[in-house]
């Protein structure tokens, strides 16, 4: 079904090399992605230790906390796949549900760190303290506007797919929202090691 | 013209029992990393093991979620491409700033 869906779209979209224009856009957007969160990780890495006043890391973050965070948005690509998996099996419903699902642990994810937020800032940690916060708040505040666009497109494809729009022959659509938002999840593998687990 | 992308699915997409163990090792993984960050093993150590199950949990989320282990040899060499240049920035940032220290730090 899968194969079927896929090849029905590289016929009616006619390219070079065979593949899908989207989907080949979407893979060097991810890769420039990269590069961006590259840059931010970077940053904070260096001035991590920088930390004239307020707060440091070792006095803000909460392991536990996070983990459950980290574990509800790695299960989140487990969902999202299972999403696409259902739409190409040609069960749309199910694939709805999933989606559902994915949407619900990326707004949870999104509570956690608004939450945490709230927190460090009560700690006496904000974006202008030092330069350790700044690059915190901007690398997690990032991912965090990732996170939240992903759950945008993930609402708008149950919104579809409730009025009946989104079917099988869609499948390059989720698999390409799926693909961002498997690359959130990755990035957020890389933060959760390098800013919370490793100590500064 | 569908030659490319019939290469670029030769090998059968995982089916969703497959990913159902990807997320059990992935949850292992995040359990293990948790746990030798509360044991307290020497600095060495902890850091290298992080670095190494945080690559093994990306490359399976990369490989099996997104399918890249599936598809078509373009769309690694277009991802691998930015990832790596990314990391090189990344490890040429920190050296060039290691001993990098504000006034009053």
């Amino acid at each position: 079904m899968a194969h079927d869906a896929t090849m029905g779209q590289a016929e009616a979209h006619y390219t070079t090399t065979g593949l899908d224009h989207r989907k080949i856009l979407m893979w060097v957007f991810l890769a420039s992605d990269c590069l961006f969160f590259g840059a931010l990780i970077s940053t904070y890495m260096v001035y991590r230790s920088n930390v004239p006043v307020g707060p440091g890391p070792e006095e803000l973050f909460d392991i536990p906390y996070t983990s459950v965070s980290a574990f509800v948005l790695l299960m989140s690509s487990l969902t999202m796949v299972l999403a696409l998996a259902a739409l190409q099996r040609g069960n749309s419903r199910q694939a709805r549900l999933w989606l559902l699902a994915t949407a619900l642990q990326g707004t949870v994810f999104l509570g956690g760190q608004f939450y945490e937020f709230n927190l460090f800032v009560d700690q006496g940690l904000t974006i202008t303290t030092s330069v350790f916060g700044t690059s915190f708040f901007v690398l997690t505040g990032f991912h965090g506007t990732h996170v939240a666009i992903g759950v945008f497109m993930l609402l708008t494809l149950v919104g579809a797919s409730y009025m009946g729009r989104l079917k099988p022959k869609h499948d390059l659509t989720v698999e390409l929202v799926g693909l961002y938002w498997h690359f959130v999840d990755i990035v957020w593998i890389v933060i959760f090691t390098v800013v919370y687990l490793i100590p500064s | 013209m569908a030659t490319a992308e019939q290469q670029a699915h030769t090998e059968e997409h995982p089916t969703p029992r497959t990913y159902i163990n990807v997320a059990i090792i992935l949850t292992v993984i995040t359990i293990i990393e948790v746990a030798i960050v509360i044991v307290e093993v020497p600095s060495v150590i902890l850091v290298s093991s992080l670095l190494a199950l945080s690559a093994v949990k990306f490359a399976f989320v990369v490989g099996w979620f997104m399918h890249l282990k599936f598809d078509a040899r373009l769309y690694q060499a277009l991802f691998l491409g930015g990832l790596f240049l990314a990391i090189a920035v990344l490890l040429a940032l920190v050296a060039l700033f290691e001993n990098f220290t504000l006034p009053g730090t």
